[in-house]
């Protein structure tokens, strides 16, 4: 699913609402059947470990990590268990072997994306959340990012919920969902 | 992928603020090791070596110096007192042992001692080779002495007149090693004891040899023309098949003169063989006049505690004695030391504030640059907990490298100083032993670490990463 909306309509808020990062004035959100408002403090941030892949628009990808480190960090926040073969069939398939032991500085822009990625996907989460993953590129490179997001979600059984601003990834997810900014 | 793997690799993006922080502590803590090794050590040796001796006569002045002389060997003494004066009070019922020291040589910046057998039981020394000296001019020598001037079982020597280096040397009257002392890790490792006839022989005032030929009184030794030195002396005894019990030594009035063969002796005439501090049942009989005779110092052992209360006191009232108790002028001397190690100690500890202060400053400082790190693994699933832990721990370690080698540059530095004391010094200070307050002072230092760290950490712990990721 697309969440779609001009800048400042609450897209992001409203994804970190679903992550459980920010709390509702009102309502109540569901998210694989589990009321997020009763969970609190540790319970919560396990939660999102475990169901919630997030990719950030600047990767915020672990600087004192080398990719290898980061996708571990991962996993053990998501408190998963992620053996070596594992960790090397993903980083396969998202074209990453052979840059494991690079730290981030040494990734190209591209890269660094595909990182972020197979962060989000490595401890196998139900649902990925993808903010903004291609307001910085070109036409090709949207593309790429969001048909290589579609397939590793595909892959890897998960929902794909991507919030963006770019008017290009219209159409290319299965749903989509627009926001406006209130009036 | 541990938190502390990820503390390491954190530091590791600072190197240098990270080895700054590290060898702070590091010299901190090797300064405060270091003094603690130190002082610790030098207290215990001097207790050491004052055991078993209560009290020491001596001339009269400073009683630091007297104990320093008598009993540490290291300092000049006051001057001298007259052995009568001091039987009087070593004969004293409340006296169990009393030991007479007469000081003036030396070989090798090691002191001679001239005493009684009595001494090895004031350290506890045990003979390793040898035996104890029965005749003049014979020595024990200490275990340190016997290895740094590589002296042996019938080795022979010459003391130099005084007690440091570049004094007059005796070598018309070598001594003989007739024993060496197993090590005891007192102060008698780098002494050479002897009898005090020996010491008396060398150092006797106004000695002279011969009168026509020998005079050395102030060990100004003027030789004669007719041939007599001190080698010859002893050479032409042994041949003559001399011994001074065979003399019919008669003492005069005079100081005595053992002018090798023309020994005379007044009415007084007493043989070695009976004197305590002679150490000889043998042939060898001496002309000392002991109603005259002085030595440096006496030590004493109370036969009943009760004595301390009492006898220091009296021996003061003596014109010619001074009493010192070797309890009280180490206590007084610790004292002294203790004010400079306090102030080398406080300038430790400033090193180790200073250190901690860094880590904070490191830490705190860095925590902007790592807003969207923590932030970050707050989306990942960590915890406030984590977070807050993850920054103490990244404290701990800076404290844990920098203690750590700190510690090991301490011991290594006690280690290296305490080789260079010991040859230069005589004092036996080493690294490898582990003080029971250390251990104490490993968790503390320690904990700096994380101390320093608990601010930025509550700050890592209150990161909002809704706000923080929205920053962008």
């Amino acid at each position: 699913m697309a969440v779609i909306g001009p800048s400042g309509c609450g897209k992001t808020t409203f994804l970190h609402l679903l992550a459980g990062l920010l709390r509702p004035a009102g309502g109540t959100i569901r998210l694989m059947g589990q009321d997020l408002s009763e969970l609190r403090g540790a319970a919560l941030d396990r939660y999102r470990g475990r169901h919630i892949g997030l990719v950030f628009q600047q990767f915020h990808l672990m600087r004192a990590l080398n990719v290898r480190g980061n996708l571990q960090l991962a996993a053990k926040l998501a408190r998963c268990s992620v053996s070596n073969d594992d960790l090397d069939a993903l980083c396969r398939r998202l074209g990453l072997d052979g840059l494991e032991h690079h730290k981030p500085s040494m990734l190209s822009q591209g890269q660094a994306q595909r990182v972020a990625i197979a962060r989000a996907l490595v401890h196998r989460p139900p649902i990925i959340m993808a903010d903004e993953p291609t307001s910085a590129l070109d036409d090709d490179n949207a593309r790429q990012v969001i048909d290589l997001l579609k397939e590793t979600a595909a892959a890897a059984d998960a929902a794909l919920l991507v919030v963006t601003h770019d008017q290009r990834v219209r159409g290319l997810l299965d749903s989509e969902l627009e926001l406006r900014a209130p009036a | 992928m541990t938190w502390l793997r990820l503390a390491f690799a954190n530091l590791g993006l600072s190197p240098l603020t990270s080895a700054v922080n590290v060898l702070l502590m590091t010299l901190g803590t090797a300064s405060i090791v270091l003094l603690l090794l130190a002082g610790s050590q030098v207290s215990d040796t001097m207790s050491r070596d004052a055991k078993g001796i209560d009290l020491v006569l001596g001339a009269k002045g400073s009683p630091v110096q007297l104990v320093l002389s008598a009993v540490y060997h290291a300092d000049v003494p006051p001057g001298n007192i007259p052995l009568a004066a001091a039987e009087r009070w070593a004969n004293d019922p409340r006296i169990a042992r009393a030991v007479p020291l007469s000081l003036g040589d030396s070989y090798r910046g090691f002191r001679i001692v001239g005493t009684s057998a009595e001494i090895t039981d004031v350290y506890g020394a045990e003979l390793a080779s040898g035996r104890p000296w029965t005749q003049t001019m014979e020595a024990v020598v200490g275990a340190a002495v016997a290895e740094s001037a590589s002296l042996e079982v019938g080795s022979q020597f010459a003391g130099a007149h005084g007690l440091g280096d570049g004094g007059h040397i005796h070598e018309y009257r070598p001594y003989r090693v007739v024993g060496v002392l197993a090590p005891t890790g007192s102060v008698v490792d780098r002494l050479i004891l002897t009898s005090l006839d020996s010491v008396w022989d060398l150092h006797a005032g106004d000695h002279s040899h011969d009168d026509k030929a020998h005079d050395h009184a102030d060990d100004e030794h003027s030789h004669g023309g007719e041939a007599h030195d001190h080698e010859d002396h002893d050479q032409s005894s042994a041949e003559k098949g001399h011994d001074h019990a065979e003399h019919d030594h008669s003492h005069g009035d005079e100081p005595h003169d053992h002018a090798g063969d023309d020994h005379s002796h007044g009415d007084e005439a007493h043989d070695h063989a009976d004197h305590d501090a002679s150490n000889g049942d043998d042939a060898h009989d001496h002309d000392h006049d002991r109603s005259r005779s002085e030595i440096t110092a006496m030590l004493l052992s109370y036969r009943t505690p009760m004595a301390a209360a009492t006898m220091p006191r009296q021996v003061n009232a003596d014109p010619d004695l001074q009493a010192a108790a070797p309890a009280v002028e180490v206590s007084r001397v610790l004292q002294l030391i203790g004010i400079g190690l306090d102030g080398l100690e406080a300038f430790a500890w400033i090193l180790i504030v200073t250190a901690g202060l860094s880590v904070f400053a490191a830490l705190y400082g860095s925590l902007h640059s790592r807003r969207r790190d923590l932030a970050t693994l707050r989306c990942l699933g960590a915890t406030r907990s984590e977070l807050l832990m993850s920054m103490l721990l990244e404290g701990l370690l800076l404290s844990i490298i920098g203690v750590a080698l700190g510690f090991a540059a301490g011991h290594v530095a006690m280690e290296v100083l305490g080789g260079w004391l010991e040859s230069a010094r005589g004092v036996a200070l080493t690294g490898w032993v582990w003080l029971p307050i250390e251990t104490a002072l490993l968790l503390g230092l320690f904990a700096v670490g994380a101390v320093a760290a608990v601010i930025p950490a509550v700050q890592a712990y209150r990161t909002d990463p809704a706000r923080t990721l929205s920053e962008n």
